[in-house]
């Protein structure tokens, strides 16, 4: 499923990369609880997350997420976040549904656990 | 590839939007050398939980050495923090003596040790109350060629 897919079907916006759009992400993780993340088994794609604060871009790079889904309308608060995001090629999209919907939502479409994929990426 | 070796302060500034920057610097030094993608990844969540915990505890900050080796990279984490008074538990996933605040941040699950410990082929801590912590950990890189 590529970006903009992700985006359409849970009404994100993109709040940076768009350029990203076409990128393909196939697995995911949702939490909130960035110790969770950080002791995710597999590689996700996305992390879908109702945290919007700095560390999750900072969790993200070291987990090779490539983009960030904040639930609920949530945006993290500095522009120098967005801006490290972006340098470290992170995308960040918000979506104003909540996390089960999103995560729904993405499931049905063909989105998988990370953590129960057998997708392997190189 | 010589032993290569680098060395980071966590300094702590009582603000934790910093937090996590020496590991993703850490992790792009590994990335430069060529390190294998899964030792980058293992390593660079060590750093993190490492780093995590020095910035929460360690008033006076501490320091993360990262040896790269053809076939391991070490890394020491060392502080003069309060220490930890029970390791045994302190081990333990879901233990955790963090305040509410770090919760709030969405650490302090009690997971940091024993994902350290999870990610290391090799794990030695030795901490001492009123002293500070130490840890040694060892990734493999060759580990599945052996």
């Amino acid at each position: 499923m590529k970006l903009k897919e992700v985006a359409q079907l849970v009404e994100a916006e993109f709040l940076n990369l768009p350029e990203k759009a076409d990128e393909e992400v196939h697995t995911a993780c949702a939490a909130d609880l960035l110790s969770d993340v950080l002791a995710m088994r597999g590689e996700a794609a996305l992390l879908i997350t109702g945290e919007a604060a700095p560390q999750v871009v900072r969790v993200a790079d070291v987990m090779n997420i490539r983009a960030i889904l904040y639930v609920r309308g949530k945006k993290p608060q500095k522009k120098d976040i967005v801006k490290w995001a972006t340098q470290r090629g992170i995308v960040l999209l918000s979506t104003p549904l909540p996390t089960f919907e999103a995560c729904g939502r993405l499931y049905v479409k063909g989105m998988r656990c990370s953590e129960c994929s057998e997708i392997e990426f190189a | 590839m010589e032993r290569q070796v680098f060395s980071y302060s966590v300094v702590r500034t009582g603000s934790f939007e910093d937090v996590g920057l020496i590991s993703t610097e850490i992790k792009k030094k590994l990335e430069e050398l060529g390190v294998e993608r899964n030792i980058v990844r293992r390593v660079s969540i060590i750093c993190f939980e490492a780093e995590m915990n020095i910035s929460l505890y360690a008033e006076r900050g501490g320091n993360i050495f990262v040896a790269v080796e053809p076939d391991k990279v070490d890394i020491y984490v060392e502080d003069d923090g309060p220490g930890i008074e029970d390791l045994e538990k302190a081990m333990q996933p879901g233990y955790s003596t963090a305040p509410l605040w770090v919760h709030e941040l969405g650490f302090g699950a009690g997971m940091g040790l024993p994902n350290m410990e999870k990610n290391s082929d090799v794990f030695e801590i030795t901490s001492e109350l009123g002293k500070g912590t130490k840890i040694h950990s060892v990734v493999f890189r060759n580990k599945d060629a052996a």
